[in-house]
């Protein structure tokens, strides 16, 4: 009987309750589509970094790594390529030869990173290709083709057809340059990586700076669902074991390579609770007010149940359970028009095409895909109850104070 | 032995700031089965001695018994346990929880003693047929006239079979018929079931029915009259 008492007191004044409901709905729609809303952003960045940058996983020689120096090979790269083709996750896997150097035109000089790539392996690594929006991603016969980014070829003042000049130490460490001929731009949500990025065909920089074709210096694996990386590096540890003891190649994933990355991922989950939390506290304040109306309302009913003989831990489990009602409704409500809210935007995207110019040089595209876990809406509502249960404490502390007799005399 | 038994009982309200003297030294005691009214000007003190008899204030001297457990020995607790299981209330006003239909109000006190779902409705639809209220057991007190209300909370008092039944002015919002209505039906339910009622009243119809009448002037019992009716 005590909680259908609860139950009807939410509604001997509905309007009071109803504020109650729509700001605890508000509150927890505006939480959870944001916390969607910077999730997709961050999910976005994470899948564009994965797809164009780093691909999942990465082998190199470690001394590549500390010294960033061309000579520094992955020892048997060929045989291990072909042994990472036999993973069914796998979908791609791509030899490439990565230079650091110059790249200048008539007018300016730019630092840069050249990969040398095996264009139809690197097609299954990288999305590159389905990023060019000027010419074409290094086709089979043309002669020294290059794809560069759209700002480098900005910076310097470069266009399709046009001859890029290359810089950078060959295998015996003299300095030589050679000119590529500009085939395609492209155009990533990254700035910062289309600024100093260049691809050319392996076999074009390996004759510049005198490698056999057979080699390479970064192995880039991509496979068909980012989930799989942990379990796929834990196959390929097991498969390399001997050379990663002797330190002759590690083996890293993405959020390895890219540990920023990794951590705004992580970051993105500590802020959506502490903002979930944020708004529930000051709900709770409401919340809080609410319940003390109805308890000063309800003095003398309060005085005459505990005349009656309702002790105090029925007369307070009495308001709590009307405070988690309260408070629950309202978060049914918000969570209800929330999971609409976030699943649209998860299917058709946020359009944010106004604000994507200052966006893209954070990494980001225009179009936004919502996401929120399940235990982030499960989390939410228990949120609710916690914050209600405390809530709740102040107003029935006040009920308890009240004596029977002194309480029955109030004239309300 | 007496049901209730008060001795020597002051009470001061305001202790430290104005002191109200509200009862000075009031001997009483009242047998099972007894139909007694409180009777004195208004502040005399009738509402502060009911509260004390009905254990929902305690004396600030002299002591009050219940079939001999002095009520000051119980803690706050033990006291609100003691009421559950041994006092009824039918109070001015107030008396039903307004969420509630007549049938749950009386079910109510079952309730908080514990009583099955099956023997507490069985219970509650004998005692509201026998005030006569049934018909409205599915109606909130809102739905109710005053009388009805003052039935139903008569019924509640009377479900858990107490020792007593405390009454505070308990027509003092009726009209006469039903201030009538309401006094036959108690001194039935006196009868009947042998309840001891106390009620305290200004009105001369109240007093009619009463078989005994204690008269308090400013906090003293100054009369105690026995009336055959
Ligand atoms: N909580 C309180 N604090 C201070 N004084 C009180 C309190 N309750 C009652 N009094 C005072 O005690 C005296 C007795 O009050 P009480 O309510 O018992 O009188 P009463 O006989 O019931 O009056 P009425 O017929 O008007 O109901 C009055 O002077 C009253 O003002
Ligand atoms: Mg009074």
């Amino acid at each position: 009987m005590l909680l259908a008492i609860a139950w009807r007191n939410l509604w001997r004044n509905k309007l009071r309750s109803s504020v109650i409901f729509i700001s605890i709905a508000v509150g927890i729609i505006g939480a959870i589509t944001s916390v969607g809303f910077m999730s997709g952003m961050v999910d976005q960045r994470e899948d564009a970094a994965i797809a164009n940058e780093v691909s999942n996983i990465q082998i190199h020689n470690p001394k590549f790594l500390l010294n960033d120096e061309a000579q520094y090979m992955v020892p048997g790269a060929a045989q291990k390529v072909s042994e990472i083709e036999q993973i069914p996750q796998v979908k791609g896997v791509s030899l490439r030869l990565k230079v650091t150097g110059m790249a200048a035109s008539a007018n300016a000089g730019a630092g840069i990173t050249i990969r040398g790539v095996n264009v139809a392996s690197e097609l299954k690594v990288s999305d590159i290709n389905q990023n060019v929006i000027e010419g074409t991603y290094l086709t089979q016969n043309a002669r020294f083709p290059a794809v560069v980014g759209q700002k480098l070829a900005h910076k310097l003042d470069l266009g399709l057809g046009d001859k890029i000049i290359i810089t950078l130490s060959d295998s015996s460490g003299t300095i030589t340059s050679g000119a590529f001929q500009i085939e395609g731009i492209f155009k990533t949500a990254n700035d910062q990586f289309d600024e100093s990025n260049v691809f050319v065909k392996k076999s074009d920089l390996a004759k510049l700076i005198g490698y056999p074709n057979n080699v390479g210096n970064e192995i880039a694996i991509r496979l068909n669902s980012n989930m799989d990386t942990p379990m796929v590096v834990n196959k390929l540890d097991k498969m390399m074991v001997g050379d990663i003891h002797s330190d002759k190649i590690i083996i890293q994933s993405w959020d390895q390579i890219q540990p920023l990355l990794k951590s705004m991922v992580e970051m993105m989950d500590y802020f959506s609770y502490l903002f979930l939390i944020i708004i529930m506290a000051a709900l709770a304040f409401a919340i809080i007010n609410t319940m003390l109306m109805a308890v000063m309302e309800r003095t003398r009913e309060i005085g005459m149940l505990m005349a009656l003989g309702m002790n105090k831990r029925k007369i307070f489990n009495l308001i709590l359970l009307e405070t988690i009602f309260l408070s629950i409704i309202g978060a049914f409500i918000g969570l209800g028009v929330s999971v609409l809210v976030v699943h649209h935007y998860a299917i058709y995207g946020f359009d944010l095409t106004n604000a994507a110019s200052g966006l893209n040089s954070f990494g980001y595209s225009a179009r936004i895909f919502f996401r929120v876990s399940n235990e982030f809406y499960f989390i939410s509502l228990i949120l609710v109850v916690i914050i209600a249960i405390i809530s709740s404490i102040s107003p029935a502390l006040k009920a308890l104070k009240l004596q029977p007799a002194t309480a029955i005399r109030e004239n309300i | 032995m007496s049901i209730i038994q008060a001795k020597n009982i002051y009470k001061v309200y305001n202790e430290t700031h104005v002191p109200v003297h509200a009862l000075n030294g009031v001997d009483l005691e009242i047998e099972k089965g007894e139909f007694t009214a409180i009777v004195g000007p208004s502040g005399s003190g009738k509402t502060t001695l009911l509260n004390i008899i009905g254990g929902l204030d305690l004396p600030t001297e002299g002591d009050i018994f219940i079939e001999g457990t002095n009520l000051k020995t119980l803690s706050s607790r033990q006291l609100i346990d003691f009421r559950l299981h041994n006092i009824g209330f039918v109070f001015q006003a107030y008396n039903l929880i307004p969420v509630l239909t007549a049938l749950e109000n009386t079910e109510f006190i079952l309730e908080l003693q514990g009583v099955s779902k099956k023997e507490r409705e069985k219970r509650a639809m004998e005692i509201l047929k026998t005030v006569d209220i049934a018909d409205k057991r599915d109606h909130k007190p809102g739905q109710l006239s005053g009388g009805q209300q003052q039935r139903v909370a008569v019924a509640r008092a009377l479900v858990s079979q107490p020792k007593y039944i405390i009454a505070d002015e308990p027509t003092a919002n009726l009209d006469s018929k039903s201030t009538e209505e309401l006094l036959t039906l108690m001194k039935k339910m006196n009868e009947k079931f042998q309840t001891t009622f106390v009620f305290a009243t200004h009105d001369q119809r109240v007093m009619d029915k009463a078989r005994r009448i204690i008269t308090i002037e400013d906090g003293k019992a100054v009369k105690d009259e026995t009336f055959e009716r």
